[in-house]
C-alpha cells in the first residue's frame, strides 16, 4: 500500500494530466453528441454577454451594409401590399361551396422572430453562430435561421434563457432538403468543410437541366425552413460517370462573414410533423420485424 | 502579486485576439487556421510547477473553448502542451541555469536558437492533437498530415514577428536589485 502511494505521489503530474485529458475528452465527445456539454448553458450567458458588448461596437462600423440589405427586404415587401394589386373585374358570383372541409379558413404556419448575431466564425468546419435570442424570447431548438435578406442560414441547436447557438450551413453535419427554382427537383445541400464560399448539393437526377448561375431554393418539404427562400446560385456542375446524380457546387447567397440581423423562423407544425415522421418509421419498422 | 496581474491581462489580451481576430478574418484556406493564444501558456514564467501548469492549461482552454462553441477540443490541446513544457524548458536550458536568472521563457533568456525550437515544437504538439480531434470527425489523412503542417507554419510566422516587435523587457536578476 505504502508503495503505492509512494508511486502516485511520484508520477502525480503525470496523473493529474491523465485526468484532466478524460474530462476535457469527456466534455468534447458528450458535446458532439448531444450538443450540450457541462455548463454550457451557464457558459453560453457569459460568453454571449461578452460577445454581444463586442458586436454592438462591431455593428456600428457595418450599418451601411445592413442598411443596404433591409431596404431590399422592405422593397420586396411592398411589392407584396395588396395596395399594388387590382383585380380586373369587379362583378361578383355567388358560388355554392360543396367542400366539407371549411377551406377559407387560413391558419399561420411560419412565425418570424427577430435576431441578432453576437458571435460568428466561418473558418472552422463546424461553423456555429450565437444570437441574442433564447428561450425566454420563444426560440426552441429546430427553428431554421434567415438572413436579414430572407437567404437560408442555419438551424438553431442549443439554447440558454437570453442567448441560442445556430448550426450554420458551413457545418459539416448540416443536411437541408433543397430545390431547384425553376424545376422544383429536390436534393440534399451539405458542405465537405473545405471551402467556406461553395456549399454541396447532391442527389439531383441528371435527367434534369442545369445551367449554371441557377438559382437555388429551400425545398417545400423541408420541416424546418419555410420553402422558396434562396440558399444560393448554382457555380459548378460536376458530371459524376459512376453515378446517375449530379455533384453541385453552389455559391452561397447569405454572405456568412457579415451576418447581423436574422429572422428566427419557427414551423408552428413541426412537432406534429416530425412526431409524424418518426412515428411512420417506427411502425413500418416494427411490422417488418414481427413478419420476419 | 505584479506576476498575476501581469498574467492576467496577457491571458485577457490573446483570449481576444484569439476571439474576435483569428477567428473572424475572412476565411484564408481550408488548411490555414491561425492561432495565438496557446502563446500565453509558452510565457508562462519558470516558476509556475508543473501540476499548476497543468490546471491553467485546462482553464484557458476551456474558455476558448466556450467561446468557439467545441467545449474540451482546446482544453484538451493545452493539456499536452503544458505536460510537455516542462521536458522541454529542462533539456533547451543553458548549462549556466538562467532559471534563476530570467522570470520566464523568452529569446533573452533561452537565446534564440533554442527558444525557437521549444516555440516549434510545441506549437507542432498544440496543433497535431488539435487537427488529430478534428480529423476523428470528419476529413481524410492526407488533409490531416498537411493542416498539421500549414497551421503550425502560420501560427509560427505569427508568432515570431510578435517576438521580435515586442520583446519582453526581462531584467537579469541579481542578488543586488530586489
Amino acid at each position: 500500500m505504502r508503495n503505492v502511494i509512494l508511486f502516485i505521489g511520484r508520477y502525480l503530474t503525470f496523473f493529474t494530466f491523465l485526468f484532466l485529458q478524460t474530462v476535457s475528452l469527456w466534455f468534447l465527445f458528450s458535446f458532439n453528441k448531444f450538443h450540450q456539454a457541462m455548463f454550457l448553458q451557464t457558459a453560453n450567458e457569459v460568453t454571449g454577454g461578452i460577445n454581444k458588448r463586442y458586436k454592438n461596437l462591431e455593428n456600428f462600423f457595418l450599418q451601411g451594409e445592413e442598411n443596404r440589405r433591409l431596404h431590399l427586404m422592405n422593397d420586396s415587401l411592398l411589392n407584396l401590399l395588396l395596395q399594388q394589386i387590382t383585380s380586373p373585374d369587379t362583378t361578383r358570383q355567388l358560388v355554392t361551396d360543396t367542400l366539407l372541409i371549411d377551406s377559407s379558413r387560413q391558419y399561420r404556419r411560419y412565425y418570424f422572430r427577430p435576431a441578432g448575431v453576437v458571435y460568428n466564425s466561418t473558418n472552422s468546419e463546424k461553423n456555429y453562430i450565437q444570437l441574442d435570442r433564447g428561450s425566454i424570447h420563444g426560440v426552441a431548438e429546430n427553428m431554421a435561421v434567415l438572413n436579414a435578406d430572407g437567404s437560408a442560414v442555419g438551424i438553431v441547436v442549443h439554447v440558454s434563457p437570453r442567448f441560442s447557438q445556430v448550426m450554420s450551413l458551413l457545418h459539416v453535419r448540416q443536411k437541408v432538403n433543397v430545390s431547384l427554382q425553376k424545376t422544383g427537383d429536390f436534393g440534399t445541400l451539405e458542405w465537405d468543410g473545405k471551402d467556406p464560399g461553395l456549399l454541396l448539393l447532391k442527389g439531383l437526377p441528371k435527367s434534369v437541366p442545369i445551367k449554371l448561375g441557377d438559382p437555388v431554393v429551400v425545398s417545400r418539404y423541408s420541416f424546418n425552413f419555410p420553402p422558396g427562400y434562396p440558399v444560393g446560385t448554382v457555380a459548378e456542375i460536376i458530371s459524376d460517370k459512376r453515378t446517375n446524380f449530379y455533384l453541385l457546387k453552389v455559391k452561397p447567397a447569405a454572405r456568412f462573414n457579415h451576418l447581423q440581423h436574422v429572422f428566427v423562423v419557427e414551423n408552428l407544425q413541426f412537432a406534429e410533423q416530425a412526431t409524424l415522421d418518426r412515428e411512420t418509421r417506427k411502425k413500418i419498422d416494427d411490422a417488418k420485424r414481427s413478419s420476419q | 502579486m505584479r506576476e498575476i496581474v501581469r498574467n492576467l491581462l496577457r491571458v485577457v489580451l490573446f483570449l481576444f485576439i484569439e476571439v474576435y481576430i483569428l477567428q473572424q478574418i475572412p476565411h484564408l484556406h481550408r488548411f490555414i487556421s491561425p492561432s495565438l493564444y496557446f502563446l500565453f501558456l509558452l510565457w508562462l514564467p519558470f516558476s509556475v510547477t508543473p501540476r499548476t501548469l497543468l490546471w491553467i492549461g485546462l482553464a484557458t482552454g476551456l474558455v476558448v473553448d466556450y467561446f468557439l462553441q467545441s467545449p474540451g477540443l482546446h482544453a484538451s490541446a493545452c493539456l499536452w502542451l503544458c505536460l510537455f513544457r516542462p521536458f522541454m524548458i529542462g533539456i533547451l536550458t543553458p548549462r549556466v541555469s538562467s532559471e534563476f536568472n530570467y522570470r520566464e521563457p523568452s529569446p533573452q533568456s533561452l537565446l534564440w536558437a533554442p527558444y525557437l525550437i521549444y516555440i516549434s515544437l510545441l506549437t507542432l504538439v498544440h496543433h497535431t492533437w488539435l487537427v488529430f480531434l478534428e480529423w476523428l470527425s470528419f476529413g481524410s489523412f492526407d488533409d490531416f498530415l498537411i493542416k498539421i503542417f500549414a497551421s503550425t507554419v502560420i501560427s509560427l510566422l505569427l508568432v515570431i514577428p510578435i517576438e521580435l516587435l515586442f520583446p519582453r523587457n526581462l531584467s537579469f536578476r541579481t542578488n543586488a536589485g530586489r
